[in-house]
């Protein structure tokens, strides 16, 4: 924050060690979702992550889009801005750009991010603006009452789609590979332990940070992930990933992921597969991740977990080594030099 | 007041010279120009300049689309416009010559290139016979000059190739206007030597071409006199030459050192406003970020992020790409945060004419977005003055918490002129309504006078507080649907920027109080105007003029102003926008007088549309919306 005429210290001041607890995070809004969104979830497990990174309250802002999702900010006790549709990126840009000592969170839905935010998802995340990103993905236009999204699929029948929707889904994590994301993952709003671990890793990182969660839309369209999220199925269905580790799955932990060729295959363990022959999840191997973004149930299990991280100077760091460089070198500012620029003359 | 037609044998002393440079879009006419401009500046005349240029960067050589001019106007006396006509045309190719000697008076002196007048050129442009030959240019004092073989005759023996060469011959040029205006060659010499310095042998080629050029005009005895025009009497002070944008930047930096706080510009590239991005992106020295984005949204966008985040968010572009940002400007009126939106006005609609003047935004950024959603504009007259709107732009919107367009045009950002270089300790700092008490913060809490809510920012410990795009209810800034708490909220946003106009200054009015017509502007027509004005008033006609720099809220006394003369004419370069406005507010039967040519004003237009209006006649075009 050198240079920043006053904002300078504004966040020194509250270094202090804090002890918060989640409490100290709910706002006195109360939440207006739908009963049974998968909304109420994410919230939850967003605002017990929080006190994990030692942030003060006053130091963390949520800045949101339009959709259900946008509400979120209302219900956060710390700064908020519910901006407009698919913006809410640029103004975190913004914000992030003039205060680095902030931790700037972005709330959106697949419509918000994908459609009408498209363009700057992709520059925020190529920038590596330091920014995370939990886009919830529920496959529908929820808030304008169930239209088709980007992510819904080929076929889907919705209030706009009567009789099938005619546009290929894209498949946010290869987009936000596409953009140089520093940080991907995905998670599930119902499966709490992992979408807070996510959450927390995703708040440690820094660089631009882009989370899909998958949300379920009770409303307008329910169960789109039922098949593989469900108890009953998902250790079946789903491949938790772990940096480092074999990419096993299922119930008995007897099958798993490798590559025959260049392509993947789900194989079983036993006489003809040993866990060598697995894939190993390499976070930083951008193979790894496309191949990651790409497999769905059901041909596969649905990754979940961190598909990529790596480290790179952030957007506002970079832009404040220039400045602080460019200060350094001019010494204090004399705006009555820069005003007589070069060449000047007197009148006697 | 120039005769360049009367020739004696010895120099003679003019009032005024306008010189038009024009060429192809790669002869460097723009830098002939400058070059020209900024050393009669330091000579100590007064300057008024009008680039004109086409907006392909390259246009096929010798093409008319690829005619770039350069007019200038330098004078011992006050000037306010760049000349409605050349005395003086410099035509480097027979395109140059024909998209330009319409503008050039009978007697007027032409100076042309000759080597360029080959039958290729003449074919390409429509020219069935050589305009040098076959006596169609007889009204004008023609020099023929061949530039390009004595250009290139200067320069042999360097290790460069032909086209090399050829490119330096707009030096040749200017060293010959040098010679034939007595300049001094030392200030381009300068120039050469620090913007090719480490390329020893383009500094040798560019300063043979100077320096041929001049002695070219020394031994050559085409010409019959020399001409001189001295210094002006401007008032006393320190002086550079400055254009509309590069005040600008000047404007909104020394806003930022005396708000105290730092300056956050996005943009995204658009002529003719993205010289205030490349200006402010040089002073990081002053704590400037800034942020070349994504899209015109995205510009705004993270200027209202970081006016959120307490710095002094700012966007700029053109008419195009305020469409663009409308959504998020109404953002902005919803959260009030302090915001400059800077529209470098062109001609349109659409993509329009990109390097051509006009000023037809102003409905746009009173009315362009959804519902009643009030922003103050501003607008400066002259280059100079882009200086001290910049500023006042940022104290109104940091005062208000409020979005404030900044209005400016084509011909004000390129154009030139004089500016008295102000005394920056003298500048009044400009207060923030920053807020950092806990103790019963409401986020949309009123300051009673001005009605500006606070600016509480991220990092201020007891104000985490939550805005938005949605109806706030009056005091705790909670998402509201009451129907009352609507109507009161859209009246108020409506009263803090009325407000503003107790806190503007009164119109000001050159001449009568009252009379017989009253000629009433804004923006970049100011000099046209004026110069009108003056040359009717010394025929001794009872007329005023008076320049809107503040569009909304209007000076509190305009409407007695309005009301004060028989006629009132709005001279614009639209259809009739202020005019519009005018009328509506003051039922005054006001006249427009509209030209949209992608150019501005001549002076004698304006003033002969006058002369129509006191004889009593009604005005020749467009007289009244419709």
């Amino acid at each position: 924050m050198n240079g920043d005429p006053g904002l300078a210290g504004l966040s020194a001041e509250n270094a202090a060690v804090i002890t918060l607890t989640r409490k100290d995070f709910v706002s006195d809004q109360e939440v207006r979702w739908c009963p049974g969104c998968g909304d109420y979830s994410i919230l939850a497990q967003t605002q017990k992550v929080m006190p994990d990174f030692g942030y003060p309250r006053e130091n963390i802002v949520f800045i949101s889009g339009i959709g259900c999702s946008g509400r979120l900010p209302y219900y956060m006790n710390t700064f908020g801005f519910h901006t407009i549709h698919g913006r809410a990126p640029t103004i975190a840009t913004g914000l992030k750009a003039s205060r680095p000592d902030l931790m700037v969170w972005v709330i959106t839905g697949d419509g918000d991010a994908l459609s009408i935010g498209g363009n700057h998802l992709l520059h925020a995340m190529r920038r590596n603006v330091d920014i995370r990103v939990i886009m919830f993905n529920n496959r529908i236009y929820g808030l304008t009452k169930g239209q088709a999204s980007p992510t819904s699929e080929l076929g889907k029948v919705t209030k706009s789609t009567p009789v099938g929707t005619v546009d290929y889904p894209i498949s946010p994590l290869t987009v936000a590979l596409a953009a140089e994301a520093s940080f991907i993952a995905r998670s599930v709003d119902t499966h709490t332990e992992h979408l807070q671990k996510t959450l927390d890793r995703a708040g440690h990182h820094h660089g631009s940070t882009f989370i899909e969660v998958l949300q379920n839309c009770n409303i307008f369209n329910d169960g789109a992930f039922r098949d593989f999220t469900d108890r009953e199925v998902r250790e079946d269905r789903m491949l938790v990933l772990e940096h480092g580790a074999p990419m096993i799955f299922g119930k008995d932990r007897d099958r798993g992921i490798r590559l025959n060729g260049h392509q993947p295959e789900v194989v079983t363990l036993g006489p003809d597969y040993a866990v060598d022959d697995l894939l190993v999840h390499d976070e930083t191997d951008p193979l790894i991740a496309f191949m990651l973004s790409r497999i769905y149930w059901p041909e596969f299990p649905v990754p979940v977990g961190v598909i990529r991280t790596i480290d790179r100077p952030t957007h506002d760091q970079m832009l404040t080594n220039q400045i602080e460089k460019e200060m350094a070198r001019a010494g204090t500012p004399d705006l009555q030099s820069l005003l007589d620029g070069g060449e000047t003359w007197i009148v006697e | 007041m120039t005769d360049t037609a009367e020739r004696a044998p010895a120099t003679q002393e003019l009032e005024r010279v306008t010189i038009r440079f024009a060429g192809d879009s790669g002869d460097g006419m723009q830098l002939t120009g400058t070059q020209f401009t900024r050393t009669a500046a330091v000579f100590g005349n007064d300057i008024s300049t009008l680039p004109d240029y086409p907006a392909e960067i390259r246009a096929p050589a010798g093409s008319l689309p690829g005619v770039s001019g350069f007019q200038l106007s330098f004078s011992s006396s006050e000037i306010h416009t760049p000349g409605d006509e050349p005395d003086v045309l410099v035509a480097m190719n027979p395109a140059a010559l024909k998209s330009n000697i319409g503008d050039l008076p009978a007697g007027g002196a032409l100076i042309v290139n000759r080597d360029a007048f080959t039958p290729a050129n003449l074919t390409k442009v429509g020219y069935a016979a050589n305009p040098l030959t076959d006596g169609s240019l007889a009204a004008y004092s023609v020099f023929e000059v061949p530039i390009s073989t004595l250009n290139a005759g200067a320069l042999q023996g360097l290790d460069m190739t032909n086209k090399q060469m050829d490119l330096t011959k707009n030096f040749f040029a200017l060293g010959l206007m040098f010679w034939l205006y007595e300049r001094s060659m030392e200030p381009t010499f300068r120039w050469i030597e620090a913007k090719f310095g480490k390329r020893p042998i383009i500094v040798e080629a560019n300063k043979r071409a100077l320096g041929a050029g001049y002695a070219f005009g020394e031994t050559t005895e085409i010409f019959h006199s020399r001409y001189v025009v001295p210094a002006a009497s401007l008032a006393p002070g320190r002086y550079r030459q400055i254009t509309g944008n590069e005040a600008a930047a000047l404007g909104f930096v020394a806003a930022s050192v005396k708000a105290e706080r730092p300056l956050f510009y996005g943009s995204y590239p658009i002529t003719p406003a993205s010289d205030i991005l490349h200006q402010l992106a040089g002073y990081k020295a002053f704590g400037v970020r800034t942020f070349q984005a994504e899209d015109e949204i995205a510009a705004i966008g993270a200027a209202i992020g970081a006016s959120y985040g307490g710095s002094m968010g700012m966007t700029g572009t053109s008419g195009p790409g305020i469409a663009l940002k409308s959504e998020a400007m109404g953002l902005a009126v919803m959260v009030e945060l302090p915001l400059v939106v800077i529209d470098v006005q062109r001609a349109g609609p659409s993509t329009g004419m990109p390097t051509k003047n006009e000023q037809a935004d102003l409905l746009q950024v009173m009315f362009g977005r959804n519902s009643d959603s009030p922003v103050a504009v501003v607008a400066p007259a002259t280059p100079g003055e882009c200086f001290d709107m910049a500023f006042e732009a940022w104290r109104l919107a940091l005062k208000y918490m409020t979005p404030v367009v900044y209005l400016s045009d084509a011909f004000l950002a390129n154009g030139a002129e004089p500016w008295a270089i102000p005394d920056a300790a003298a500048l009044p700092s400009i207060a923030v309504p920053n807020r950092t008490d806990p103790q019963g913060f409401h986020p949309y809490d009123r300051d009673p006078v001005t009605l500006a809510r606070p600016w509480a920012v991220p990092g201020t410990p007891g104000l985490e507080h939550r805005v938005g795009g949605l109806e706030k209810a009056d005091i705790t800034g909670n998402v509201s649907y009451d129907p009352d708490n609507h109507d009161l909220m859209q009246r108020l946003r409506h009263e803090k920027i009325a407000r503003i106009a107790d806190d503007i200054p009164d119109l000001d009015v050159f001449g009568p109080p009252d009379g017989d017509l009253l000629i009433l502007g804004w923006g970049s027509t100011y000099g046209a105007i004026r110069s009108a004005v003056e040359r009717l008033q010394s025929a001794g006609q009872r007329v005023a003029h008076a320049h809107v720099r503040y569009l909304n809220p209007f000076p509190a006394n305009l409407g007695t102003v309005v009301g004060s003369y028989r006629r009132v004419l709005i001279p614009e370069i639209n259809l009739g926008q202020l005019l519009l406005l005018v009328r509506a507010r003051y039922l005054v039967d006001a006249v427009g007088y509209n030209k949209v040519r992608g150019k501005p004003f001549r002076i004698a237009e304006i003033e002969a549309e006058a002369m129509r209006l006191l004889a009593g006649e009604d005005a020749a075009s467009a007289s009244r919306p419709s």
